[in-house]
C-alpha cells in the first residue's frame, strides 16, 4: 500500500470514527493502523513516533501472546478492547465521598491515607474536592530551578522531541515482548523525567506523582534519564486501591543512567485484586527495564506488590558501564486467588559489574506466587557479581510458592551466590506473640514485616510505613 | 514458711482435677493446684511427667485437649480466654525453647506487648521514648547490651541470651503470674545466678512465681514457698523447699514408686 492510500484510508476512518469519537472521547473497540494513526494525531506527535508506532503496531500483529509463565487466566480479546480513551471526566463516578462503597473509605483509613487524597482515589471528580493546582507549581517551579524536567509524557513529546527520540525504545525496543510491543504502539500517557549532569534532583518524585498521576491509563510509558552524575529517586504508584475500569494493563518502565549516575526507583503497586472468589481483578503484564548505560552508574529497583488479579513483571538491569550497579528488591504478596509470576534478570556486561537480588513470595489463601530470575554474566563482565536471596513464606495450606531461576555464566572470573528458603508462619512464633498478648493479625502482620525487612528498609522512609499496612490490609483474614 | 501471701485472699490460680490429653493421650490425670498472690511455687518432675503440659495448657498452647476439670484466674474460667486475652489479664510464660523470629525488632515486639497489656487496663500507650526508659533500667539488671534491643527477636541469641532475654520480657511486662518452664536449663552457674536475680526482683505481695524445672539447682537461688512433684500426670507430693532437697538426693524414681502405688 502506499502512502497516500494510507493517508486516504486514515482519513476516513477519522471522518467517520473519529469525528463521532469526539463526542464520546473512546475509539471502537479493535486496534489497526488507524487507531494508531488517530492516537498519534490526537497527541500531536512529530513523524519520527507515530513511525515508531507503527513499527511496533506491525511487529506485534505478528506476534503471539506468551504463555510461560506461571500463571492461569481467561485469554484476553485484545479485539474488545478500546485503545484510546480521553481521561475519563468521572460522569459516572461518585459524586462525593458518601457515595463512595463505606468498605473502600475503612480501607483508607486503615492505610492512613491523608483525607484529602481518598475523594480522588475514590474517583469523586477532583475540581470538586480540593484544589492541587498550587501545590504541584510550588514542587514544579522547585525542580525547574534545579533543571530536572519532570512532567506527562505527551508534555515531553511537545517540548522536548530530542530527548524522547534519542532515548525512547532505547532500552525497551518496541520489538521486545508482546506486551511492551502492544503499548509501544498505543501508549496514550505517562511520565517523562530527565534529571542534568550533576543534578541531584531536590525532592523524591512521589508526592507530586500521587497528585497528578489519576487516570494515567491502561498503557502508561515512563521513561527516566539520569544523565552524567545525576541522581533521583521516582515512588510510583499508592498505597490505596484505585478505581479502575480497565482490566488489562501493559505499562512500560524505561531508564537510563550514565556514568555516575543513580536511579532509584520505587513501586507500590496496589490494582484491584479481584474478590474473594477471585472474580475481577486488574491484569498487569509490565515491562520494566534499566540500563546502566555508564561507568559506575547505579539502578535499584524496590517493588511492593499487593495488588492485580495476574502480575506478570520483571524489573531488570542491563549492567553495560564498567563497575556499574543493579539492585532488586521485591515482596510479593498474592491472597485469595491472586497469581504473580515476578523477578528480575540482571544482564552484566560491563566489567566488575555488580547486582543484588532480594525477593520474598508471602502466598496466602489461594494465592500463587512464582519468583523468576535471570542472571547472566557475558562474557565480557570480567569480576561481575551477583548474590541472589530469594525467599518464600507460605500461609494456609491452599497456597503456593514456586521459584524458576535462571544462572548463565560466561566470564570465569564471575561470582554468583543463589540462596533461596521457604517457609511457613509456624505455630509456635504465632504462639509467642499470642502469649505477650498480641492479637492473631498482629502478629501476622508482625511476623510477615519481619520477614520483610530487608526489601522495605529500602523503600524511602514514609513509604516503609505506608508498604507496611499495605501488606497488613491485603493479608487480612489470611490468620487462621 | 516465707509466703508473703494472705492465706485467706481469692487464690490467683486455682486448679481444679484438671484432665488433659495431648494427641488422644491422657497426658495431666488430675491436676488440682492453688497459687496465690506472693507465692513461688516450683513443679518439679521427670521428664514426661507433665510439667511443661501443665505450663502450656494454663497459657492455652493449641494441641491440647481439656478432657475435664477447671483453672481459674483471679476468679475468671482461663479456658474460656483466648491465649493473648491471658497474656494480657496478667499470666506470662517463659518459654523453655523461645522460638526466632527474624526480621522482627526485639524492642517492638516488647513495646507490642506492653501496649497490649496496658490497653487492657486502660491505660495510656507507651510511646517509644517512655518505652525506652522503662526497657534501659531493666537491661541494665540482667545485664543485656542494649544493641540487643534491635536484634530480630531470639534472631541468633545464644540458649543463654534467650532465656535472659525472656526474663527482660517478664521484667518489663510485671504480670501477675509467671509461668517459667525450665528456664533454669542450659545456663551456666552465672546465667543462672542473673536470671535468679531477675526473677527474685519480681518476687511481690501482688504476684505469684511457677517455676516449672526438672533441677533443685535453681531453688537455690529462688527458694520456693511450695514445692510440687508431678509423676504420670498427677502431682505426687507437695511440701516445701525440703522436699526439693531430698529429691535431689534420692532421684525421681522414689516418688514414681509412690505415684504408682
Amino acid at each position: 500500500m502506499s502512502t497516500p492510500d494510507i493517508d486516504a484510508l486514515v482519513n476516513r476512518s477519522y471522518r467517520h470514527g473519529f469525528v463521532t469519537d469526539i463526542e464520546s472521547d473512546t475509539v471502537p473497540p479493535g486496534l489497526d493502523e488507524s487507531v494508531v494513526r488517530l492516537i498519534s494525531h490526537k497527541k500531536h506527535e512529530p513523524q519520527f513516533l507515530l513511525d515508531w508506532r507503527l513499527r511496533a503496531l506491525a511487529h506485534w500483529q505478528r506476534m503471539r501472546e506468551p504463555h510461560w509463565a506461571h500463571l492461569r487466566y481467561q485469554p484476553i480479546d485484545y479485539d474488545a478492547i478500546s485503545y484510546y480513551s480521553a481521561p475519563k471526566q468521572n460522569k459516572d463516578g461518585p459524586k462525593s465521598l458518601a457515595d463512595v462503597d463505606p468498605k473502600l473509605l475503612a480501607t483508607y483509613e486503615k492505610l492512613g491515607v491523608p483525607l484529602h487524597e481518598r475523594a480522588r482515589l475514590a474517583g469523586v471528580a477532583v475540581d470538586a474536592v480540593f484544589d492541587s493546582v498550587s501545590v504541584a507549581t510550588t514542587f514544579k517551579e522547585r525542580l525547574s530551578a534545579a533543571g530536572v524536567i519532570f512532567c506527562p509524557f505527551s508534555e515531553a513529546v511537545q517540548k522536548h522531541p530530542a530527548l524522547l527520540e534519542r532515548y525512547l525504545g532505547s532500552v525497551v525496543p518496541y520489538t521486545d515482548n508482546f506486551y511492551a510491543t502492544l503499548n509501544s504502539a498505543v501508549f496514550t500517557d505517562g511520565s517523562f523525567v530527565y534529571v542534568p549532569p550533576g543534578v541531584r534532583c531536590p525532592m523524591e518524585l512521589s508526592t507530586y506523582f500521587r497528585i497528578n498521576a489519576a487516570n494515567t491509563g491502561q498503557f502508561e510509558r515512563t521513561l527516566i534519564i539520569a544523565d552524567e552524575g545525576a541522581y533521583v529517586s521516582y515512588l510510583e504508584g499508592c498505597t490505596a486501591p484505585m478505581r479502575d475500569e480497565n482490566q488489562l494493563h501493559a505499562a512500560v518502565v524505561e531508564l537510563i543512567a550514565l556514568d555516575d549516575a543513580q536511579i532509584k526507583y520505587s513501586t507500590v503497586q496496589n490494582w484491584y485484586p479481584g474478590d474473594e472468589q477471585g472474580r475481577g481483578g486488574i491484569y498487569n503484564f509490565v515491562t520494566k527495564r534499566g540500563e546502566c548505560r555508564g561507568r559506575n552508574a547505579r539502578i535499584s529497583w524496590t517493588q511492593v506488590e499487593t495488588g492485580s488479579a495476574i502480575t506478570w513483571k520483571y524489573p531488570s538491569c542491563i549492567l553495560r558501564g564498567e563497575n556499574s550497579v543493579g539492585e532488586f528488591y521485591s515482596v510479593a504478596t498474592t491472597n485469595n486467588y491472586q497469581q504473580a509470576d515476578t523477578g528480575t534478570k540482571m544482564i552484566h556486561i560491563g566489567a566488575n559489574t555488580r547486582s543484588t537480588i532480594v525477593s520474598k513470595g508471602i502466598s496466602a489463601g489461594h494465592g500463587q506466587n512464582a519468583y523468576r530470575g535471570l542472571v547472566k554474566i557475558l562474557p565480557s563482565a570480567i569480576g561481575a557479581r551477583n548474590f541472589t536471596q530469594c525467599d518464600s513464606l507460605l500461609m494456609g495450606k491452599h497456597s503456593g510458592a514456586h521459584t524458576f531461576p535462571y544462572i548463565e555464566v560466561r566470564n570465569p572470573t564471575a561470582t554468583v551466590e543463589h540462596e533461596a528458603s521457604t517457609s511457613r508462619i509456624s505455630e509456635e512464633q504465632l504462639f509467642y506473640c499470642l502469649q505477650r498478648g498480641i492479637g492473631a493479625e498482629d502478629a501476622v502482620n508482625m511476623i510477615v514485616s519481619g520477614f520483610c525487612r530487608t526489601v522495605f528498609k529500602e523503600l524511602p522512609m514514609e513509604f516503609a510505613v505506608e508498604a507496611q499496612n499495605l501488606l497488613a490490609v491485603s493479608l487480612e483474614g489470611a490468620v487462621g | 514458711m516465707t509466703s508473703a501471701a494472705d492465706p485467706l485472699a481469692p487464690p490467683l490460680l486455682d486448679i481444679r482435677d484438671l484432665h488433659v490429653k495431648v494427641g488422644g493421650q491422657e497426658v495431666l490425670r488430675g491436676i488440682s493446684l492453688v497459687v496465690r498472690a506472693g507465692e513461688v511455687h516450683a513443679i518439679m518432675g521427670p521428664n514426661g511427667s507433665g510439667k511443661s503440659t501443665l505450663a502450656h495448657v494454663l497459657a492455652g498452647r493449641p494441641g491440647y485437649e481439656i478432657v475435664s476439670g477447671s483453672a481459674s484466674f483471679e476468679g475468671r474460667d482461663l479456658f474460656a480466654l483466648a491465649p493473648e486475652q491471658r497474656a494480657r489479664a496478667g499470666l506470662f510464660l517463659g518459654f523453655q525453647y523461645p522460638v526466632e523470629i527474624p526480621g522482627v525488632n526485639n524492642a517492638y515486639l516488647l513495646k507490642a506487648a506492653v501496649n497490649a497489656a496496658r490497653r487492657e487496663r486502660g491505660l495510656a500507650e507507651l510511646d517509644a521514648f517512655e518505652f525506652l526508659s522503662v526497657v534501659r533500667t531493666k537491661i541494665r539488671l540482667m545485664q543485656i547490651d542494649e544493641s540487643f534491643l534491635s536484634r530480630g527477636v531470639n534472631e541468633g541469641f545464644s540458649g543463654g541470651e534467650k532465656k535472659r532475654n525472656e526474663i527482660l520480657q517478664l521484667l518489663v511486662l510485671e504480670p501477675k503470674l509467671a509461668l517459667l518452664d525450665e528456664t533454669d536449663s542450659g545456663l551456666d552457674i552465672d546465667a543462672l545466678k542473673l536470671v535468679a536475680n531477675g526473677i527474685n526482683s519480681l518476687r511481690a505481695a501482688e504476684r505469684a512465681i511457677v517455676l516449672v524445672t526438672h533441677y533443685q539447682r535453681m531453688l537455690d537461688f529462688v527458694v520456693p514457698d511450695y514445692v510440687h512433684v508431678l509423676a504420670r500426670g498427677r502431682i505426687a507430693r507437695s511440701g516445701d523447699r525440703t522436699l526439693a532437697l531430698e529429691l535431689e538426693k534420692r532421684g525421681y524414681d522414689w516418688i514414681g514408686e509412690q505415684a504408682a502405688a
